[in-house]
């Protein structure tokens, strides 16, 4: 078994969704996770708050820093995540694929390092 | 005496064959070519003198298998984190020991190759690295011959197999043929790649020889090997028929001192009879079947083309319906350039040149498509045909003049000059 992250990124300008929107997106997410639960293939997911509510740990002159902000200014930021653990890529593509079927937001499929 | 001709015809045949049934059994893409590499650099030295064994494939098969068992065997002793590599020489061991040849034999071998085509055509890869990895793996072209034939530098070549292989062990791309659901997507890019590597070998895109003719016979090898995987996908059968029947007129396309010559001036009676009766019953299966797609309907038009003895002959009404039909299906700017063609026929070079101005201010939409057609000499050069036969000399000279600029393809180049020359 491989765990593969799943990253959703949403643009940063984002015009949220409706209530009523947000609401159908949210039934959709739950019942592809609890498909995945089913599966046996569940870890972990979550979903990140606006990138404006980040604070980067850094160091400046060899003393720990604290910036406001997130990493980088990007268009697109991460915007939450799932983790599973399947056989193989195309076990994870599936999963993702239904996951962007919910959501719509692009999402990137990456299989944690692991030696053996 | 075996000559080394015979042995480079056993590496072809069976390089692929060799790398897909150790893929299967190691699981690891660079561990296979490297112990099927050795096992043939093996069989180099020793058939000369030994001959060549009863079974060549069985042969680098059990050969390549036990290289690289050694070297696992080797890591494992060096590596203690290399555990798994130990378990699976376990796992492996009495089964090499007992000898599996028989049962590579008669096991569903084919499959591995079906397999391993999928795996490099696999659709998280991008499509550059789909045609390098199928050409390296299953057709066993060295990195600079692959290099050469796609007309890129080796060392991007290089990265690029290295990424493509990386990814497949990193990212865990199954080695498998996939499931029913996937398929369709999945064989577009297979037979896809395919075709490319037979466009490549057919017509090279840039440099002085108009044919690279061993990779046209590899890509109908590997279509040979997918109709036989796969016969009931209609589609398969199509692009082989599609690439047999275009195959076939190769010996005319040329003259002795290698120039082009255009289908309509081609001396019928050097085309291949045996590859045309191949393919025109290959077309006539999909008739049959009666579920029409891209490459189904390409091999009709071609198949049309080469039931004419004489050009005069040839059924216009039914290569345009042909091409509507492609053309509802796909509708590229090249497709709609070629369905002019057969438009000038039927409705005269007038109607033809509307569709194909039409066709040229179309915005190309596909990513698969490159460029503008703006940009392809073949618009220009079609053009230039059609202004000429409309006697509209001075365009027709100007549409020569921007098809010769942009023809890349020296043969190709030197046809259209000799075209602008007899215009005036």
């Amino acid at each position: 078994m491989t765990r593969y992250l799943i990253s959703i990124f949403q643009p940063s300008a984002a015009t949220q969704p409706s209530a009523e929107e947000l609401t159908k997106i949210m039934a959709d997410v739950d019942a592809v996770n609890t498909e995945i639960k089913n599966a046996g293939a569940w870890v972990f997911a979550g979903g990140l708050d606006d990138p404006s509510t980040a604070t980067v740990v850094t160091t400046s002159n060899g003393e720990p820093v604290l910036i406001d902000g997130p990493y980088v200014e990007l268009k697109e930021y991460l915007g939450g995540f799932t983790l599973i653990d399947v056989d193989d890529l195309d076990a994870a593509l599936h999963w993702a694929r239904r996951l962007h079927g919910a959501i719509g937001l692009p999402m990137e499929v990456r299989p944690l390092y692991n030696e053996f | 005496m075996i000559d080394e001709d015979e042995i480079a015809r056993i590496f072809r045949d069976e390089y692929g064959r060799a790398v897909s049934v150790l893929t299967r059994s190691f699981g690891d893409l660079d561990l296979a070519e490297d112990a099927v590499q050795e096992a043939f650099a093996a069989a180099v030295q020793r058939w000369p003198t030994d001959g060549i064994p009863p079974s060549p494939a069985g042969w680098i098969i059990t050969t390549a298998r036990n290289r690289a068992i050694d070297r696992l065997r080797r890591e494992a002793q060096r590596d203690s984190k290399h555990a798994q590599a130990a378990a699976l020489l376990n796992q492996l061991g009495p089964s090499t020991s007992s000898g599996t040849l028989a049962d590579e034999e008669e096991g569903p071998v084919s499959d591995d190759r079906l397999r391993l085509i999928f795996t490099c055509c696999h659709p998280a890869l991008g499509a550059p690295a789909q045609v390098a990895l199928t050409l390296r793996l299953l057709g066993g072209l060295s990195t600079p011959e692959i290099a050469r034939a796609l007309l890129v530098p080796e060392a991007t070549m290089a990265q690029r197999i290295v990424r493509a292989k990386g990814k497949i062990k990193g990212a865990r791309i199954p080695y498998r043929i996939p499931a029913d659901a996937d398929l369709p997507d999945r064989l577009r890019a297979v037979l896809a790649v395919i075709y490319l590597i037979f466009n490549e070998g057919y017509l090279a895109s840039s440099g002085d020889r108009l044919v690279r003719d061993d990779q046209a016979v590899e890509a109908i090898r590997l279509g040979r090997l997918l109709l036989e995987l796969m016969p009931d996908e209609p589609e398969v059968r199509g692009l082989l028929a599609l690439m047999l029947l275009t195959q076939a007129r190769r010996p005319a396309r040329m003259t002795a001192t290698g120039e082009l010559v255009p289908l309509a001036d081609q001396d019928r009676d050097r085309w291949d009879r045996q590859l045309i009766m191949e393919g025109q019953q290959l077309v006539q299966d999909c008739i049959r079947r009666n579920q029409p797609g891209p490459y189904q309907l390409q091999a009709a038009i071609n198949a049309a083309h080469v039931d004419a003895t004489r050009v005069a002959d040839t059924d216009w009404a039914q290569i345009r319906q042909l091409y509507d039909q492609l053309y509802a299906l796909n509708p590229t700017p090249m497709v709609g350039l070629n369905r002019a063609i057969a438009v000038a026929e039927i409705d005269g070079p007038q109607a033809a040149l509307d569709a194909v101005e039409e066709t040229g201010n179309r915005p190309v939409s596909r990513r698969m498509e490159q460029g503008s057609l703006v940009g392809s000499h073949l618009f220009h050069a079609v053009r230039a045909d059609l202004l000429r036969r409309l006697g509209r000399t001075d365009e027709a000279l100007a549409a020569y003049d921007q098809a010769i600029e942009l023809a890349d393809n020296q043969a190709e180049r030197d046809h259209l000059v000799r075209r602008r020359a007899e215009l005036g």
